[in-house]
């Protein structure tokens, strides 16, 4: 069953890590709607 | 997690309905995703945001985890994060998110 399909996202993106761009790019390709975006840095 | 961040979490699950919500982590290590993972789980562990006590039991996934490879795009997958997480430990990443999502995720 597919988990991103129709919802709504939150990103918590990762200055570090991966940023919240990167990850907007990959689950809007996987059907995710994007409801918040935000890149943290955890240092 | 950031104090703004908590609060807007926690109006996207009041808004469209915490079963409506995925959230997508970044995090570098495996204990902050666990941190965050929590956060909008169990809610705040540090207790100083508005998240502090609010139990939103959200489904809470990182980007390098199968289950988000599966359904992501592999060339976009491969573009934007591949090269990251060659240097991330994804096995204590997926650890952290699992014993998470096992205890806290209610959707």
């Amino acid at each position: 069953m597919a988990i991103l399909q129709g919802k709504k996202a939150i990103v918590i993106g990762d200055r570090d890590g991966i940023p919240g761009p990167a990850i907007e790019l990959c689950i809007q390709s996987a059907g995710a709607d994007i409801a918040f975006s935000a890149t943290e840095c955890f240092v | 997690m950031d104090l703004e961040n908590q609060k807007r979490v926690k109006d996207i699950a009041e808004q469209f309905g915490p079963e409506n919500v995925v959230v997508v982590l970044g995090a570098a290590e495996g204990e902050a995703a666990g941190l965050a993972a929590e956060t909008v789980t169990a809610g705040d562990p540090t207790y100083a945001g508005p998240l502090a006590g609010v139990s939103l039991g959200l489904l809470v996934y990182h980007i390098c985890e199968p289950e988000m490879k599966e359904e992501v795009d592999a060339d976009i997958y491969d573009e934007q994060v591949s090269m990251m997480e060659m240097v991330l430990d994804v096995d204590e990443i997926i650890s952290e998110m699992t014993a998470i999502r096992e205890q806290y995720t209610k959707y």
